[in-house]
């Protein structure tokens, strides 16, 4: 079926490439024996998960080892996948490898197949090899945790279901690793669920992310009933031919998986409480990968969000107004990795916003996904390793001065903060001005709005990361009593350093010469070679206000003089404001779980009072006829003949009064 | 003597010579070979000695019914193809006996069946089997015991099951109404008899035997009325004859060969409509009653619980598939141009039928008293699928009726094992707890029980998905849903039980489960395996029905 629609499509597909602006891959059998059995990188990590859950307590002894071998097979597998990709011409850089025939039911034929191109096999490397560098980093910091095989299973399993996610050649196999890492997500934030708080934000994760999901569904539904397919090729070159309003619909249904997945407003409010999780599930589920998905999802269906400008608004606004909630939440938390996981938030938001932007955006957003993938999971990794040196303590008020005692992260995460804040020759420098750069080409009125948010934004982070640092790392010591600050094990340090290298150098890497949009060029699109211009207006703006807001953070926390107190003064309402994130929680729940739990009472009410009163009458009606009806039944064979006798009657009668 | 010669003399003219009439052996062999065997055992009982009657009698029934099981393969393979050059099958014995592929189906599932049942008729272990030592001996008397004491049995059993199965064979292939009748009796006399051997309860059992002629005798009375009243109307007993005689219409002629008088004919006139919808009536009653249709239901119960189990089995399945094939071959070949005339009439027995059989059980006790109920309210499911009138409507019944024979015979099978000092344990509070006592046995029975109920993976599902589909595709969807229905009331009680086995406690004097001969466990066995397999891999039954009903009856 897909063979007939694509020679159909043909001479639409040529037009389409044109449209896009140059022309893209065409889709080819995958071969070799690295791209012939690509499925292995889903594999690996599928079975170290199969081993260490279902083998039980026999693993516990070396369990983990497993775990990282696996995640490490799926990491190399994943490097000569990328290696044999480069080997081909740009143009012939999409490999699809057909598995098996998955459903095959009436008209709708999904096949379990995986499509091999420049951006699956970025997103691979991302998951792999920082997934790989936070397995090495668990087996330091739950070094302790009597669960900790229980912990490796389900990293496994994380990784798995995210390289199927990316890998997928169809929507419907997407989702399966979109719920595969929903799953994964939930009970690694609720690893620890003798903590209230930890079940809760599992829950709460889980439910919010129902809600994207379920949009997920139906677009992809809704993509069947118009296109008649749910693989990534047809629907792409089919695209501008669906009817307008349709593909809007799915664009926005697929934006609402998005904002789910990538907690953006209105599905943001889970973010924050998933830092109930182990930290390292913090930097690599919450900051790096799972959270990007959303990202990858829109890049992914590009050709439909191109041919869709009212969805791709949607996305830009989403995206900026995200950006600048997380980013004031970040600035009043005291709270180390939620202050992370608001500057998360924010973070994606650029991302979302260059991603709506359209072709011109779909490198920038990328770009920056990797580079904030390497510094916020170093970021993290490096308040794990306080955490881990503090006793567990998150209260950033309770920390100052730890730069001596711990050198090695102290670096590292002056590095990763050094790079998120956009500090010029560093990551979060080049593909963060890209993006407001991005946003002011956009060009009229909507230019200027979206590029003056993120401008602000980043002025703001500029001085919420500021406050991590110096809160952390700078001032007077405001430890509690018993708090014996050391640098943590090899294991744990060693990740934070290769992180920090890739925060130092990922964006100049990436962005200079062109190097990465012309990779993906045959997956998003060639945009038109613009030089980086580190003097561009946008750029020295960006400059100025990054400056400005580590100024007022000097002044605040950093200096000599400056006083942190132990507990967070009363603050202003804007501070009250984002310590409570905006109120998200409390719009949520006047909005929607009071009305459904007033539903659910009235529910309850109508099922024991209404529906169990039919049925136990049902019931009842039933048994007292049976009762009555057995009387009939004698036992005396002449009551038995005069029954058959009128039984006759009844058949005579019922022959002749047809004939009437 | 001289009076006749005086008329032959007297009347010179052309003496009729009859003619031999040609008799196909071949396509009657199951059937012969049924009734051979039958007649050989009445000359065992006369010839063998006590001693050896059971050894020689067990043998040649189940290699009787095996051996016409694979003629009936046999003649199924062979290229027949009928007078009228469509489809496949054959009049034979001069019409009396209709050849097609959907009798040989239902005589093959009737073969497969007796076959099982003859199992449980075997087996010896529980209580030295079900049947009486002496039926002439009054229940409690001293004759009675004496015979106990010597050990006696019954083997005439098995020359009556041969007859009945005979019987049951040649109901469902007769091409004209008096080869049905004398059909129905064959296979009604042995099951009177049989019904009246129960070893344990006698008197119940002999109450059960005579309400069972009785009112058998008042159905054939029905039967016969019917078919007198459709003679007078067609001028024939061949069913194919009535059906061209509905066609012509009341005043309608036709000619039709003078018997034995080749080349000669007469002319025949069609009646009124009047002889036709009564007769339709009064034969319809006597096929309804053989299958157990409301309001022809009452003996069912009394008798079922009455009989040994062995034969409440036979009857359950092999007797309902019999019924229902002669029900298919009247009303689809006779009446085929009465559908409209007849249809509202099943409609109202088949609800009838369902919902009294379903809501009647509710209230049931005794476990074979249910299972009687329970077969009552299938029947109606059946006749759901019978009112299409079309191939779909015959396949669907006939996949239904070989799946729930197989259920039934086992679900009897076990109702057999589960005894006390009376014997069997009939009542169903004796039952509770048995899942934890014998999980296999009470899990066989609950695996039936699911099945009857309809319960996806058993053969139930399939075969309510069949008819019912059937149904809807022939318009009858109202019917539908009071089946529907029914079935939801059923589930209640057959869910009550499985409730009853596996989540109450055992009585402490509760009945035990007795270790059953290979026999008994081979009904069971292949009721489970044949309702599972039906449940899970139903296509290639369900396409050999299908290829049975495609070609219907042959006229």
């Amino acid at each position: 079926m897909t063979g007939t629609l694509t020679s159909a499509a043909a001479p639409l597909a040529g037009s389409f490439g044109n449209l896009a602006g140059a022309g893209l891959a065409e889709t080819t059998a995958a071969t070799g024996a690295v791209h012939g059995n690509a499925w292995l990188m889903v594999a690996f990590p599928l079975l170290g998960a199969a081993v260490l859950l279902l083998g039980g307590r026999r693993t516990s002894g070396w369990g983990h080892y497993l775990a990282v071998a696996m995640s490490l097979a799926s990491f190399v597998w994943g490097v000569l996948s990328f290696f044999q990709l480069l080997g081909f011409a740009p143009e012939e850089r999409s490999r699809d490898l057909h598995i098996f025939s998955w459903i095959p039911v009436g008209s709708l034929r999904i096949d379990f197949g995986l499509l091999l191109d420049p951006l699956s096999l970025t997103f691979v490397l991302l998951i792999t090899g920082v997934g790989s560098l936070i397995h090495i980093y668990s087996i330091g910091y739950m070094a302790h945790d009597p669960e900790r095989r229980r912990f490796f299973a389900y990293l496994n399993l994380f990784v798995a279901a995210m390289l199927l996610l990316v890998l997928a050649n169809n929507y419907a196999l997407l989702y399966v690793g979109w719920e595969g890492v929903g799953l994964a997500s939930y009970l690694l934030i609720g690893f620890w669920q003798y903590k209230n708080s930890a079940a809760v934000a599992a829950k709460k994760a889980f439910i919010v992310n129902r809600v994207g999901d379920f949009g997920l569904s139906v677009g992809i539904m809704i993509m069947f009933a118009t296109f008649g397919t749910v693989a990534f090729t047809p629907i792409f070159e089919h695209a501008a031919e669906g009817a307008q309003g349709w593909v809007t619909t799915i664009a926005l249904l697929l934006l609402l998986g998005a904002c789910g997945k990538s907690a953006q407003l209105p599905l943001q409010s889970w973010l924050l409480d998933a830092m109930e999780g182990p930290t390292p599930v913090s930097a690599l589920i919450h900051a790096a990968t799972m959270v990007t998905a959303g990202v990858y999802l829109i890049t992914r269906s590009g050709p439909i969000f191109d041919v869709a400008p009212e969805a791709q608004l949607v996305v830009t606004i989403v995206g900026a107004a995200t950006l600048l909630f997380g980013a004031i939440i970040g600035c009043a938390k005291d709270d180390i990795k939620k202050a992370l996981a608001g500057s998360t938030m924010s973070q994606i938001g650029y991302m979302h916003l260059a991603a709506g932007l359209g072709p011109i955006g779909y490198a920038a957003a990328i770009a920056h996904l990797l580079t904030h993938g390497f510094f916020k999971a170093g970021l993290f990794l490096g308040a794990g390793s306080v955490m881990h040196g503090m006793n567990d303590q998150v209260d950033m008020r309770k920390y100052g001065a730890l730069r001596k005692a711990m050198p090695i992260t102290f670096a590292t995460f002056g590095l990763g903060y050094l790079a998120i804040i956009g500090f010029p020759g560093l990551a979060g420098w080049f593909t963060k001005d890209a993006i407001i750069e991005a946003a002011f080409a956009k060009g009229g009125t909507t230019g200027l709005v979206l590029g003056g948010a993120a401008l602000l934004g980043a002025g703001l982070t500029a001085f919420y990361m500021s406050r991590v640092m110096f809160m952390t790392f700078f001032g007077t010591k405001r430890w509690d009593d018993g708090a014996h600050p050391h640098e943590s094990p090899a294991s744990m340090t060693g990740p934070m350093v290769l992180l920090a290298i890739g925060s130092v150098f990922g964006g100049a890497f990436l962005v200079l010469g062109h190097r990465f949009a012309d990779f993906l060029a045959p997956v998003v699109g060639e945009q038109e070679a613009h030089a980086f211009n580190p003097l561009a207006p946008a750029s020295v703006a960006t400059f100025v206000l990054m400056v400005l807001g580590v100024s007022i953070a000097w002044l605040r926390y950093g200096r000599e003089r400056a006083t942190v107190p132990r507990t967070a003064p009363k603050g202003s309402f804007v501070t009250v404001a984002a310590r409570k994130d905006l109120y998200g929680d409390a719009i949520n729940e006047g909005l929607l779980m009071r009305p459904g739990q007033w539903l659910a009472r009235v529910s309850v009410f109508v099922d024991n009072r209404g529906i169990d009163g039919i049925v136990r009458s049902l019931a009842a009606a039933v048994g007292g006829s049976s009762g009555r009806l057995r009387r009939v039944q004698t036992g005396y064979v002449r009551s038995y003949a005069l029954s058959m006798f009128f039984g006759a009657a009844i058949v005579v009668a019922a022959l002749l009064v047809v004939r009437l | 003597m001289s009076l006749l010669a005086s008329a032959v003399l007297a009347a010179p003219a052309p003496t009729p010579d009859i003619p031999a009439p040609t008799i196909e052996y071949g396509l009657l062999s199951p059937m012969l070979l049924v009734f051979g065997i039958a007649v050989v055992g009445v000359l065992v009982e006369a010839f063998v000695p006590r001693a050896h009657r059971a050894a020689v009698q067990m043998p040649i029934t189940l290699l009787g019914l095996a051996g016409a099981f694979i003629l009936t393969i046999v003649v199924a393979t062979q290229d027949i193809t009928p007078a009228s050059g469509q489809g496949w099958g054959k009049l034979a014995a001069m019409g009396s006996i209709g050849i097609d592929r959907p009798t040989l189906f239902i005589q093959g599932t009737i073969l497969i069946l007796a076959l099982v049942s003859t199992f449980m008729i075997a087996e010896r272990r529980t209580d030295e089997g079900s049947f009486t030592a002496q039926a002439a001996a009054t229940p409690g008397s001293a004759a009675e015991r004496e015979g106990l004491l010597a050990g006696a049995t019954h083997t005439e059993v098995y020359p009556l099951v041969m007859f009945a199965v005979g019987g049951m064979l040649l109901f469902p292939a007769s091409g004209d109404l008096i080869t049905m009748f004398v059909a129905l009796e064959v296979l009604s006399l042995p099951l009177y008899l049989l019904c009246g051997l129960a070893r344990r309860r006698r008197l119940l059992s002999q109450e059960a035997a005579v309400k069972y002629f009785l009112l058998g005798a008042f159905s054939s009375g029905f039967f016969l009325f019917g078919a007198a009243l459709l003679y007078g109307y067609a001028g024939s007993v061949q069913l194919g004859a009535i059906a061209r005689a509905v066609r012509l219409g009341p005043g309608g002629q036709y000619a039709t060969e003078v018997y034995g008088a080749s080349g000669q004919f007469a002319q025949v006139t069609v009646g009124s409509n009047a002889l036709l919808m009564l007769g339709v009536a009064l034969l319809a009653v006597g096929l309804l009653f053989k299958l157990g249709a409301v309001p022809f239901q009452s003996w069912k119960p009394d008798v079922y619980q009455g009989a040994p189990t062995p034969i409440t089995a036979l009857m359950a399945s092999c007797t309902l598939v019999a019924a229902f094939g002669a029900l298919f071959r009247v009303f689809y070949v006779a009446f085929d141009g009465l559908t409209w005339e007849w249809r509202p009439m099943m409609w109202l027995i088949a609800i009838l039928t369902m919902v009294v059989g379903a809501v009647v059980a509710v209230t049931q006790t005794d476990v074979k008293r249910l299972l009687a109920y329970s077969s009552i309210a299938h029947a109606g499911f059946i006749l759901t699928g019978m009112i299409a009138a079309d191939a779909a409507g015959l396949s669907s019944a006939l996949f239904y009726l070989a799946a729930y024979g197989f259920t039934t015979i086992g679900a009897f099978a076990i109702v057999t094992l589960v005894r006390d000092a009376g014997g069997e344990a009939g009542h169903l509070s004796r039952w509770a707890g048995l899942g934890k006592r014998s999980p296999v046995i009470a899990g066989a029975f609950a695996f039936f029980l699911l099945a009857f109920a309809g319960i996806p993976l058993t053969s139930g599902f399939i075969g309510k998905f069949a008819v019912f589909q059937a149904a809807i595709a022939g318009g009858a969807t109202p019917l539908v849903v009071v089946g529907v229905l029914s079935s939801a009331v059923a589930a209640f009680f057959y869910v009550r039980i499985i409730v009853l086995m596996f989540f109450s406690d055992p009585a402490p004097d509760g009945p035990a489960v007795v270790v059953p001969s290979v026999f008994t466990s081979a009904a069971v066995a292949l009721g489970v395996a044949a309702t599972l397999v039906l449940g899970v891999l139903p296509q290639s039954v369900l396409d050999l029905a299908d290829q049975a009903a495609s070609s219907l009856f042959v006229r």
